[in-house]
């Protein structure tokens, strides 16, 4: 009986002190105030792709035209041989890679070595802005070759355009900015910045948001071009 | 890394130097708080006037040559769009959010004042878009503050063309001044709070601008989105919210959009937004009725939990504004049921209101007249949105003038009495003068039973079954003629409420000047902002060194204490001279 009372205990008190870390006071998270801005940041931004991708999945069952086959259609002819989504692959090939040269990035920042950070920011940056240039690609052709429009197209349904161009528009913005935030973190850790002020982990912060941006990259590769 | 945590953080905030430094491009959570309000209020201004002008043509239809049928869709329109958005949301969070975080858990400034300046820009902007649909061709939207397309963006709509564009804009521009903002309020509650300020140590103002932030980052996006697509409709030509139809006549471009996709996204946005602008007053209002009744808040920790409760269970309502879209009779009782859910805690919440008021040392200032009357408005406001949230009852009450009428008792004047509760209580803070006493009991009573005329008679008028947003009732068979003078009763109401603010406006500017000097904690209240070295607060907020809080915020009346409070910068000596549950395990 008293065994059990002190366990009751014991459980409450964990559980208790859960709580209490939580609510210490200073501060809930042991990460500088930027991290953790960052993270509601990508929380909200969640939220606003989320919104998307279910407008996409509704307007998609309502519309009354056929869906176009993404498969076909982003289908290209190398060498002569015809390959569904390869510039696809190629793409989120390069997008993936470049959050390794990432992470690289944010471990080489730990290690407060300036120039291997940036030259794999550098890195970063060039896969980065390699796949916004993919991207610009794969639009001329669907608009030049295939006549794809926002307000309707060649194959079936118009909301196809409509929901590829806004979609992926708004995640190359993403990536774009990206690039640029890159460019300006990177600049600083060339300078020393960081080295003076010892805000290395402001590298881990742009990371952050770079992985973000893949991951919902691979979100919107599954459901836009393998359903 | 060994992370120093932000409060005990070297002050990096600089002292500003110039007139522009100090007062216009600041920096400063204090004067960011107040450029906030000051916009907030003078757009709120064009609202109030705009529902004035309604009012006068529903009294007196046929009389008014400058409101048209059209003219009265936009002034619906602006006025609703304006006091949710440009006014409530702003103003609370913007502004009261802004000044008293930082205060109130005993910070120099929010962790990222440059963000935060610009959120400031950024509304600044996006009111100033908003207001220039006024003057655009065609004049402002008028397709109601819901949006709704495919109306929206029809040839048939007021401002279809440049209305709706600039109000989509504007918008987009809010949203991403309030995530700025809203960013800052997040993270400086969450890792910027002085020692000894525990989460359960917060007053409920705190809480409740936090959550209410939250909420905000998390619903504005879908607002955001549906701007977007709605834009893309209105001026790319794409079809996400427009179906195959007929306009004046002529077979539209578009094909195989749906309407319904933009009612969930507003609503999933939409009902979120109610509480966005609730809970700040929620939060405030316990505050101020703990104080002014020198008596602990009842039930604090419920009272946290019930904060957090109707959070998360705010973003799963939303299709009870829906009930009479088509959408499929299951979800009507799926959401009619959360619905009902949400008034548990709500519940609570006015319960342990009254509970705290209960043989309470009542003192009947001004700002806790204000309390008490948004605690009969909001029980008001509450049952009557426990009507609307049953499918059945919702149906017919559907658009009729009860709806009006309930939407203004929970989310039009409750927050509002809140907000003029908060200015009076803080204002000494803010200036370090009072205000009139006199004039400001005055605008209470003048206000409180002015706005009952106006809002309770609406719920009658919709058991009628007059309906919302229309232009004039003229020759209907089912409404009685009495209705016509009820109409004119209310209009009566709403100008001289109108007026009666000038009051209000005139005791703020008057006592700029010759309002008693305050001191540093006229209502003898027990959180930081009454604690500060100076009054106003001065830059950095706290002198050289930050406070340290040993106790909770509602030490108001604890046996063996000289006086009625205990500031929660006091250390507890050995005895019990705390109610604080931490201060004491
Ligand atoms: C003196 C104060 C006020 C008066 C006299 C007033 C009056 C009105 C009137 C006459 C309407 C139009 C009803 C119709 O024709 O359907 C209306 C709509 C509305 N009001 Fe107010 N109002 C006041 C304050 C507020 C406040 C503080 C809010 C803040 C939430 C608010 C929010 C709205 C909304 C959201 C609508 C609906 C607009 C629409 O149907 O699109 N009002 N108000
Ligand atoms: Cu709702």
């Amino acid at each position: 009986m008293a065994h059990d009372i002190a366990v009751a205990a014991t459980g409450e008190n964990d559980h208790i002190g859960i709580v209490r870390d939580w609510s210490a006071d200073k501060q809930v998270f042991g990460v500088p105030w930027g991290k953790a801005m960052m993270w509601i940041f990508l929380l909200s931004d969640t939220f606003i792709f989320s919104c998307f991708l279910t407008a996409y999945m509704t307007v998609r069952m309502s519309a009354v035209e056929p869906w176009p086959n993404a498969s076909e259609v982003f289908a290209l002819t190398l060498f002569g041989h015809h390959l569904p989504l390869i510039l696809i692959a190629i793409m989120t090939f390069v997008l993936i890679t470049s959050s390794g040269t990432m992470a690289m990035a944010v471990n080489f920042a730990y290690r407060r070595d300036r120039r291997k950070t940036a030259l794999m920011l550098l890195f970063t940056i060039i896969l980065g802005a390699s796949f916004v240039g993919m991207q610009a690609f794969e639009w001329t052709k669907l608009i030049v070759d295939e006549g794809i429009r926002p307000w309707g197209n060649p194959l079936g349904a118009a909301q196809f355009g409509a929901t590829f161009f806004m979609i992926t528009g708004f995640h190359g913005l993403h990536v774009s900015a990206g690039v640029i935030y890159l460019a300006v973190v990177a600049r600083k850790v060339l300078r020393g910045d960081y080295d003076r002020n010892g805000r290395y982990h402001n590298v881990e912060i742009a990371g952050l948001y770079w992985h973000f941006v893949d991951l919902v990259w691979v979100f919107i590769f599954a459901f836009y071009y393998l359903w | 890394m060994e992370q120093v945590a932000i409060a005990d953080q070297h002050d990096e905030h600089h002292e500003p130097t110039s007139f522009i430094t100090r007062y216009i491009w600041s920096q400063d959570h204090k004067v960011i708080a107040v450029q906030y309000g000051l916009t907030a209020i003078a757009v709120g201004l064009i609202a109030l006037v705009l529902s004035g002008m309604m009012r006068l043509q529903l009294a007196y239809p046929e009389s008014f040559t400058f409101i048209n049928p059209i003219a009265y869709y936009q002034f619906v329109t602006m006025h609703g769009m304006i006091m949710v958005i440009y006014l409530l949301t702003a103003l609370l969070l913007g502004g009261f959010g802004n000044y008293l975080i930082p205060l109130m858990i005993g910070a120099r400034d929010m962790v990222f004042p440059y963000l935060n300046m610009l959120s400031y820009w950024f509304y600044l902007v996006s009111v100033l878009v908003l207001v220039s649909s006024f003057f655009a061709p065609g004049g402002p939207t008028g397709a109601g503050w819901t949006l709704y397309p495919p109306q929206a963006i029809l040839p048939g709509t007021a401002g279809f063309d440049w209305g709706i564009l600039l109000m989509l804009i504007s918008l987009a521009i809010f949203i991403v001044a309030f995530t700025m903002g809203g960013l800052n309020y997040v993270t400086t509650i969450l890792q910027a709070r002085t020692q000894g300020m525990t989460l359960m140590r917060m007053p409920l103002t705190v809480w409740g601008i936090f959550v209410a932030t939250i909420l905000g980052l998390l619903a504005f996006p879908a607002l955001f989105v549906s701007a977007l697509m709605m834009l893309l409709d209105h001026v790319v030509g794409t079809s996400f919210f427009m179906p195959a139809l007929l306009s004046q006549g002529q077979l539209t471009d578009h094909e195989g959009g749906s309407p319904i996709l933009f009612q969930h996204l507003f609503w999933f946005f939409g009902h979120p937004e109610v509480y966005i602008v609730a809970l700040p007053a929620f939060g405030i209002v316990s505050d101020l009725i703990s104080t002014h009744a020198r008596k602990n808040i009842f039930g604090y920790r419920m009272m946290v939990w019930a904060i957090l409760a109707i959070g998360v269970l705010s973003f799963i309502v939303w299709a009870h504004h829906m009930y009479v879209s088509g959408m499929h009779p299951w979800f009507g009782f799926f959401f009619a049921v959360t619905t009902l859910i949400i008034a548990v805690p709500t519940a609570i919440k006015v319960y342990n209101w009254v509970l705290t008021l209960w043989r309470g040392n009542i003192h009947l200032t001004v700002p806790m007249l204000f309390a008490i009357g948004f605690i009969f408005t909001f029980i008001n406001g509450g049952l009557t949105g426990l009507w609307l949230g049953n499918v059945v009852v919702d149906v017919p009450l559907s658009d009729t003038y009860f709806v009006v009428g309930h939407f203004h008792m929970v989310m039009g004047l409750s927050p509002v009495l809140v907000i003029f509760g908060a200015i009076y209580h803080w204002y000494p803070k803010i200036t370090g003068r009072m205000f009139n006493d006199t004039l400001g009991k005055l605008h209470f009573w003048l206000t409180f039973v002015g706005a009952y005329s106006i809002f309770l008679p609406m719920h009658y008028l919709g058991m009628l079954g007059i309906p919302r947003r229309y232009f004039a009732n003229l020759t209907t068979d089912f409404i009685p003629e009495s209705a016509q003078d009820m109409n004119i009763g209310i209009t009566a109401a709403a100008i001289f409420v109108g007026l009666v603010q000038i009051l209000f406006l005139i005791n703020m500017v008057w006592s700029l000047r010759h309002g008693k000097p305050a001191g540093g904690n006229p209502w003898g209240a027990t959180t930081l902002e009454w604690q500060t070295p100076q009054t106003p607060p001065a830059h950095g907020n706290w002198g050289p060194t930050l406070p340290v809080v040993h106790r909770w915020a509602y030490d108001y009346s604890v046996p063996g204490t000289a006086e009625d409070f205990t500031p929660q910068n006091v250390p507890v000596s050995p005895g019990h001279d705390t109610e604080d549950e931490e201060a004491r395990t």
